[in-house]
């Protein structure tokens, strides 16, 4: 049923990792994500790979659960892979009809194959061990700093727990807006693109029109439980630093030192 | 002066075209002049568009008076630094319950409205506790709001109130969009609140059977209250109640269509039991 | 003219280890003309039930036939059977979408593909039906009031003249004066077309005085299936599926308990109120002739 569908995906397990504080994860995800493009040798996919394949040892999920997401974007990677496969300039390896394949052209496709195998897994390894709560939790709470700047993290952060909450309330809306109007003889099928297209004006307009009606009924129940936006506010569940995170903030910084010496090592190796 | 006071209220709304000209201005609420005592379960009574919801708002600082004045627990809500006191002290549960459960979570949404108090973290989770118990929820504190049933959701709805230690909850038509095994659930929670923690209930409603456990029962129609009184009091009217098309339980309509022909049954007959008593009397007389 | 359900089951999710058993064997068969109340606590599959009836839920095993034909078969039209069997889902306002109440009616006709004057022609019939005054035909339907919106949404599956009229709990959410409206106008639209209807409700007490046949779901199958007076004699059974017969049976009940010589019947005020009247009566005839006889 739709309403099972939960954004994220997250994955019930008892694990280190599904225990670490948001904010860990969430930096942590950003330096894998930013090491994967500071890193340009084997010597560093290498060490990448062997942190990636800790964590998912440490996180308890099972590997399938992260390949499934890789499924989505295969074809956008298959895509980016034979692009620069072909289009890369330099010394020709050999070449078919029209198309050149260079030996940058498959060091570039190789590598850039690597790093969004990686990229992908490495999200999602936040997302299936941490709750959207978790998250926006933890993303308020980083971007703090920035209420100086006048953006409105509470606000932000607010509005993607609400959008969480009533994103499968509204799926399920949608399901039963669109039997209703099959009932009354709609065809949200066939016809081309532009049929296709007017043909969901009598499932959209119904949808706007309850969302809105949602979102005022929503807004006058949380004022009426005193919500009045994020200052004197206190937190039923307040993020603390364990010893665990620290261990983990130290752990991801190792792996960064390692990684960039490897590579320095590597690179001194090949030169002798 | 009560937990509620209301002196000559008015509340007048403006219509407006689909440009923004003024169309008319409609009266949902017509000198309506209200005390509720601390302790009380007061009902409210009447059709769609009679102006009850509407009245309800007031009890919460959500509108305000067009003339007239709101008592909450002594603060007029026209006074704006009382407004989150009053919220404090008269909590609200509304019709639908999908729309106003914020938590993904069970106990998260207990806690939205300790939290948006400033409440310490340590006593938010004693409240929550003791809150969904009152209810009966606690065991689906984990729960996502999502699975629950519409009676289940309402009572985390009501749970998320009492953990704002209210004097008084206002219920906006709780059970409207409920079954009836869901009604029965909410109502139960409702009478155990008012039984127990001694909160003061408003139960705003359009199901006669929901109010025969009330204190008080105001009808109204058109903005006006034009009933009012005990359940029993309110309930002998049945002409009147049949007039407002209201829904007179059956035993009370049975009750009322034996009198008229002849068989001396008091008025207001709540319950199936009093009719058998009164026909029981009336059956000596034949022995 | 007739549906027919034979052994239909529906399993949610039949291929995952979460399987839910919706629907299980049920076998029916719905004459033309009937009116029928489908009874049922939220979850027992009464919703479900009547999605299978105009093919927008396919069964798990089972056959449904539709005028002697299986409705699951190669080629048969779906399209036609929506039209033949018009389901007005619960809260059916929420469906309206067009400038203009007129126009929202003609979506179900036009989606037919009839004429121009055919598509008029039948949404004016079809809001006659359901009794709503012209002066609201160019209206915006979100200006309406609920009952006024939930009777033009009725109008819209209307207007694709069904010949089995399904309605979703059409009541809920309403207040006890637009109830006995919405209901008073569907027992005088059948009565005027006498096309089948079927309402479903969870509330025996709104169903009880319009229909001629009862069908109770529990755990998707069906617990009882007879004439109205004929099922609320199964009061206790009802009770314990979480439905109730009307209050007026168990006062009965109380009274026959306490030596009333009552029938145990009885399902309506006018019907309780003639046998308690009927019992008095008697027994103050008996007194008056024990009195002349003492007397004599």
């Amino acid at each position: 049923m739709l309403r099972d569908i939960t954004l994220g995906q997250y994955y019930q397990a008892e694990s280190v990792i599904h225990r670490l504080d948001p904010r860990v994860k969430l930096a942590a995800t950003m330096l894998f994500i930013i090491s994967l493009f500071v890193f340009h040798g084997a010597t560093g996919y290498l060490v990448a790979a062997a942190f990636l394949a800790v964590v998912i040892k440490l996180s308890k999920v099972p590997f399938r659960y992260m390949v499934k997401g890789m499924k989505a974007i295969l074809f956008l990677l298959l895509i980016t892979v034979v692009f620069n496969l072909f289009l890369t300039p330099g010394d020709p390896l050999f070449s078919i009809w029209k198309l050149t394949i260079t030996k940058q052209g498959v060091r570039t496709a190789v590598f850039l194959a690597i790093r969004l195998s990686f990229l992908i897994i490495g999200s999602s390894i936040m997302t299936l061990t941490t709750t959207p709560n978790q998250l926006t939790d933890g993303l308020e709470r980083m971007l703090k700093p920035l209420n100086r700047v006048k953006v409105p993290v509470h606000e932000i952060a607010m509005m993607m727990s609400i959008a969480l909450r009533f994103i499968p309330i509204l799926m399920e809306e949608t399901d039963k807006i669109m039997k209703a109007q099959i009932a009354r003889g709609a065809d949200f099928e066939s016809g081309n693109l532009i049929k296709k297209a007017k043909s969901l004006v009598p499932l959209l307009v119904p949808l706007f029109i309850s969302a809105f009606r949602r979102a005022n009924d929503l807004a006058m129940a949380m004022e009426a439980r005193c919500y009045r936006g994020g200052e004197h506010r206190t937190k039923m569940k307040p993020l603390h630093y364990h010893k665990r995170d620290v261990v983990a903030y130290f752990c991801i910084a190792a792996y960064l030192v390692i990684g960039v010496l490897a590579e320095r090592l590597a690179g001194m190796v090949f030169v002798l | 002066m009560g937990i509620i006071k209301v002196k000559d209220l008015i509340f007048e709304y403006i219509r407006r075209d689909e440009e923004g000209n003024v169309e008319g201005i409609t009266t949902a609420v017509d000198d309506v002049n209200l005390d509720i005592r601390q302790g009380d379960f007061v009902s409210i009574l009447g059709h769609n568009g009679s102006g009850k919801s509407t009245l309800a708002k007031h009890f919460n600082a959500i509108l305000y008076p067009t003339e007239g004045t709101v008592w909450i627990d002594g603060r007029d809500t026209q006074q704006g630094e009382y407004v989150w006191d009053i919220r404090q002290t008269a909590g609200m549960v509304f019709q639908n319950p999908d729309n106003q459960i914020i938590g993904q979570i069970v106990e998260e949404d207990v806690g939205f409205g300790p939290e948006n108090m400033g409440v310490p973290t340590k006593e938010i989770w004693e409240r929550v506790e003791e809150s969904l118990k009152a209810v009966g929820m606690y065991e689906y504190r984990k729960h996502s709001p999502n699975k629950l049933s519409g009676g289940q959701k309402q009572r985390v709805s009501i749970a998320g109130v009492i953990a704002m230690h209210p004097k008084c909850i206002v219920l906006d038509e709780p059970t409207a969009m409920l079954d009836p095994k869901g009604r029965k659930e909410v109502i139960r929670a409702v009478r155990a609140l008012n039984e127990v923690e001694n909160i003061t209930v408003v139960l705003i409603t359009h199901y006669m059977e929901e109010v025969i456990y009330s204190d008080r029962v105001y009808v109204m129609d058109k903005g006006h209250v034009t009933l009012q009184g005990t359940p029993r009091e309110v309930f002998a009217q049945v002409d009147r109640l049949k007039e407002l098309r209201l829904d007179v339980p059956q035993v009370t309509l049975l009750a009322h269509e034996l009198k008229k022909e002849g068989i001396p049954i008091p008025d207001g007959i709540l319950t199936k039991e009093e009719l058998r008593e009164a026909l029981d009397v009336y059956r000596q007389n034949f022995a | 003219m007739s549906i027919i359900l034979d052994k239909v089951s529906h399993i949610y999710g039949a291929d995952t280890t979460m399987a839910v058993i919706a629907l299980k064997n049920i076998s029916l068969v719905i004459p033309d003309g009937q009116f029928i109340g489908l009874i049922g606590h939220t979850g027992s599959g009464k919703s479900t039930l009547v999605q299978h009836l105009n093919g927008l839920m396919k069964a798990t095993s089972g056959n449904i036939y539709f005028n002697g034909e299986d409705i699951d078969a190669d080629g048969f039209d779906k399209k036609n059977l929506r039209s033949k069997v018009g389901l007005v889902f619960q809260y059916p306002e929420h469906q309206l979408f067009e400038t203009d109440v007129f126009t929202d009616v003609c979506f179900g006709p036009k989606n037919l593909g009839l004429t121009q004057k055919e598509v008029q022609l039948r949404a004016y019939q079809a809001l006659k039906l359901v009794g709503l005054e012209d002066d609201y035909f160019y209206q915006s339907p979100f200006d309406l009031s609920g009952g006024q919106k939930r009777r033009v949404a009725i109008a819209g599956v209307l207007a694709m003249k069904p010949q089995v009229l399904i309605l979703d709990e059409p009541t809920a959410g309403l207040d006890p004066k637009g109830r006995d409206e919405i209901l008073d106008q569907i027992a005088a639209l059948k009565k005027e077309t006498g096309i089948t209807v079927i309402l479903v409700s969870h509330s025996m007490d709104d169903v009880a005085k319009y229909v001629d046949r009862i069908i109770v779901m529990n755990r998707g199958s069906v617990l009882f299936d007879d004439v109205p007076r004929e099922v609320f004699r199964h009061y206790m059974e009802l009770e314990t599926v979480g439905l109730a017969a009307p209050q007026v049976t168990y006062i009965m009940k109380d009274l026959r308990d306490a030596g009333y010589p009552v029938s145990d019947d009885v399902t309506t005020i006018a019907e309780a109120k003639n046998e308690i009247t009927a019992y008095f009566a008697q027994l103050a005839s008996t007194r008056n002739n024990k009195r002349g006889e003492d007397n004599a």
